[in-house]
């Protein structure tokens, strides 16, 4: 800590590769995922755009989409095994290479550094390393699609046997095989990022930034780091022995007497409820290490906008790392149906219902936050209340879920598919969103129109809930999850209805996005100005020139001496105080 | 980092050392990465056992392995865990001469364990053992077997490289008392991993 305000920054201006391309400065790494995060985007969205359109018009023929993709639309029609494909990658991409890259990867890197006062991250050649190791990783992924056999068909689970025999779909063997390879580069980098991201945060805040004076996204990027350090390594062991039972003949996860191809597989004595242990110790914390990141933007962003501090920090800090823990043992809560003793099942239920009391004191925290405050809807507010909104509504059907009692109907249907889009779809996509156009301005010196984000805002937030809340009365009707066709169930013909209005609502939301996309790139050029504190907030990042230079800040790393939610102090000459304002200028409240 | 701080106003809590909270992010990262890759290794235990509990009955390791031969390998390796600390605590005193000669004799104990591993598995592989059947018993015995310790090889292997390139970078002077300390931290975890390995693949 103490080199970084002794040394006189001695970065040169490098030439364009040096400084865009294998660039260690955090705040271009920072960048260069969120565009990747984007590309890869469009990508799944464009996935989930085809398995909507199979869903709602089973029975028309789409010839263009056929010149994409040969095999798999033969004659225009959607084969059933292109269908899984489409589910897997949809998955998997939007979860691991989309969320976590924009909002972990992106958000983390850009802000860790900028808000606890460092130059830069600890070691910044491991932070281009993590970077340069998910491009192949995309690549692979994309590549799945066009290789005998197509992508990946297991779910973005990946439970065997469909992933641990060659043979079990078509999706099953080169498919799968890349998909393990990707998610195996992906599982490096991101221990190469969390590694970096605890580091950063332990050892170089900047002189008086203790940690109970850190924004709480620093916090819940903390957390989120070191949950996925705990749980990835269970997810490395088990694609470690997935890929023994697919390529060597082992038999970790495949039992004996499975029956695929009209033979009898020579394997024995494994059990698939192995790889669901380890992929869901793994899953379940995945989720909080999207959803908490997302949780923080949105508690850094509203306070500049109600122009009061954030409610309940300490409370919030509390509930986040009680989370964190309680996160890492409920992972029995996905498996209720694979078959486990009533009590372990208990066990679970209890578990994860316990999340819900630091779950609700952080949403209360939230709506507490607004109080009183006085609040401007800009567009970064308006989705920071659109992850309200989200967070209480897939909330409150996560406690449906995680009881074995209700569960056991409601599993694998269309309710879990409503539920974890409002929780890993929604609250952190809306926390990008809130981010992206509050942070527009430090990223690249340019504000964002208000008039296209509000139109962003308002027609995502429709649709989204036309789209999963939708799904969540598909799930109450039985409708089940990963089916390719609903035509044929009499019990479902109720419904049918709701798969069109699903169907439409998502068209609308791909739209909303091609109006951020064009805000995104418009802005970039013509967007006005913006100066070094648009939003007159008062954490460190707005201390820097927008876009910050190498190094962050010319001349001294600024001091901190407050806590970063000083608004609206009764003696102090503006309504914010910045953390930089010495104690002799403003009372210090924490 | 608050603890710098404070014992920078405060003055010593800390007697007579530095207090261990004031550690450099090198160590810190190499901590983490440690915890991390223990838990990998608790995920493969977590899997044998899984397995093994899985399965009705599982081969009587006395009778498969050589328990004197894998005890002398687990010594030789304990062994070099000592030479390591020898060799840190030289690093620390700035002693160049034991440095060296106790990271020389750390890479030979790393490399004589991994020799009598090959000596181990060629032995079982001869007869007649792999990954998918052994003659023992169920084939998970084998799977496990070559999964687990094989991983583990590989993590000696590695910190025999490690220790290499912290030996030559010694010599040349790119690394002093922290580089030869960290890669002693990576060296004694990855022997108290197979003090894991012995007592549940082995022993148990």
């Amino acid at each position: 800590m103490a080199t970084a305000h002794v040394l006189e920054h001695t970065h040169t201006a490098g030439s364009f590769l040096g400084r865009y391309i294998f660039s260690q400065d955090h705040k271009v790494i920072g960048i260069q995922y969120f565009l990747t995060a984007m590309v890869m985007a469009l990508v799944a969205g464009f996935l989930a755009i085809m398995m909507r359109l199979q869903l709602a018009f089973p029975n028309e023929t789409w010839p263009l989409l056929e010149k994409l993709f040969p095999l798999g639309m033969e004659g225009g029609v959607m084969k059933p095994e292109f269908y899984l494909s489409l589910v897997t990658m949809h998955g998997t991409l939007m979860v691991f290479f989309v969320i976590s890259f924009a909002l972990v990867s992106g958000f983390g890197n850009f802000l860790i550094p900028l808000q606890i006062g460092a130059r830069d991250m600890a070691y910044p050649f491991l932070n281009m390393l993590s970077y340069w190791t998910i491009v192949p990783a995309c690549l692979l992924m994309i590549a799945s699609f066009f290789v005998e056999g197509g992508a990946a068909a297991a779910g973005w689970t990946a439970y065997p046997p469909l992933s641990a025999v060659q043979n079990a779909v078509p999706g099953s063997g080169w498919g799968q095989t890349l998909w393990l390879l990707a998610m195996a580069l992906f599982i490096v980098s991101f221990t190469m990022g969390g590694l970096n991201y605890v580091a950063t945060i332990l050892t170089h805040r900047t002189q008086g930034m203790s940690m109970m004076r850190l924004p709480l996204t620093i916090w819940t990027m903390f957390i989120a780091a070191i949950l996925a350090l705990l749980a990835f390594p269970a997810l490395t062991a088990a694609a470690i022995m997935l890929l023994f039972d697919r390529h060597f003949g082992t038999s970790f996860f495949l039992p004996s007497g499975l029956y695929i191809g009209e033979q009898v597989l020579p394997h024995q004595g494994g059990t698939p409820l192995l790889w669901q242990h380890l992929f869901w110790f793994l899953g379940h914390p995945e989720v909080y290490v999207l959803l908490l990141p997302a949780l923080g933007l949105t508690l850094d962003i509203i306070p500049a906008f109600t122009r009061k501090p954030v409610f309940g920090y300490r409370v919030t800090v509390t509930s986040l790392l009680v989370i964190a823990v309680l996160s890492l043992i409920v992972w029995g809560h996905h498996m209720f149906v694979s078959g486990m003793n009533p009590y372990l099942g208990e066990f679970f239920s209890i578990g994860t219902l316990l999340i819900t009391l630091p779950s609700a004191a952080i949403g209360l925290n939230l709506i507490a936050s607004l109080w009183g405050g006085s609040v401007r809807l800009t567009t970064p507010m308006l989705f920071a209340l659109g992850v309200i909104a989200l967070f209480g509504t897939g909330g409150l059907g996560g406690i449906f879920l995680g009881n074995a009692v209700s569960d056991v109907y409601l599993h694998d249907s269309y309710f879990v598919v409503g539920h974890f889009h409002f929780m890993i779809g929604g609250v952190t996509l809306f926390g990008i969103f809130a981010g992206t156009y509050y942070w527009f301005p430090k990223m690249f010196g340019r504000m964002m129109s208000e008039r296209l984000g509000k139109i962003h805002f308002w027609l995502s937030l429709a649709s989204f809930y036309g789209m999963f809340l939708g799904m969540h009365f598909l799930g109450l009707a039985g409708a089940p999850r990963r089916y390719y066709s609903f035509t044929q169930f009499s019990f479902l013909e109720p419904v049918v209805s709701l798969q069109l209005i699903v169907t439409i609502s998502s068209f609308v939301f791909a739209a909303a996005q091609v109006i951020f996309l064009l805000n995104f790139f418009y802005s970039l050029k013509k967007g006005s100005k913006a100066d070094k504190n648009p939003w007159n907030a008062t954490t460190l990042e707005w201390t820097a020139d927008s876009p910050p230079p190498h190094g962050n800040w010319n001349g001294e790393v600024p001091r901190v001496y407050r806590w970063p939610y000083e608004y609206s102090l009764p003696d102090a000459p503006q309504d914010f105080t910045p953390q930089t304002t010495p104690p002799a200028e403003a009372k210090v409240t924490m | 980092m608050i603890n710098t701080q404070l014992a920078g106003a405060l003055e010593p809590p800390w007697g007579g050392g530095v207090s261990p909270f004031a550690v450099s992010w090198q160590k810190l990262m190499m901590w983490l990465f440690i915890i991390g890759d223990a838990l990998l290794f608790a995920g493969f235990l977590a899997g044998y056992g899984f397995v093994r509990l899985a399965n009705p009955t599982w081969p009587n390791q006395f009778e498969v392995f050589h328990i004197e031969f894998i005890g002398l390998m687990t010594f030789v390796l304990i062994t070099s865990s000592a030479t390591m600390a020898t060799a840190v605590g030289g690093a620390k005193v700035g002693n160049r001469q034991q440095v060296l000669r106790f990271l020389g004799l750390t890479i030979l104990g790393g490399l004589a364990f991994l020799g009598m591993q090959v000596y181990e598995w060629s032995t079982l592989i001869g007869a007649g053992a792999g990954l998918t059947s052994n003659p023992w018993g169920v084939p998970q015995f084998g799977a496990a077997f070559f999964v687990i310790t094989g991983f583990h090889g590989t993590h000696v292997f590695t910190g025999v490289l490690i220790l290499t390139i912290t030996a030559i970078r010694f010599v040349r002077g790119r690394t002093r008392f922290e580089g030869v300390e960290l890669a002693g931290l990576y060296w004694h975890f990855v022997d108290l991993v197979w003090v894991f390995i012995f007592t549940l693949f082995y022993l148990i």
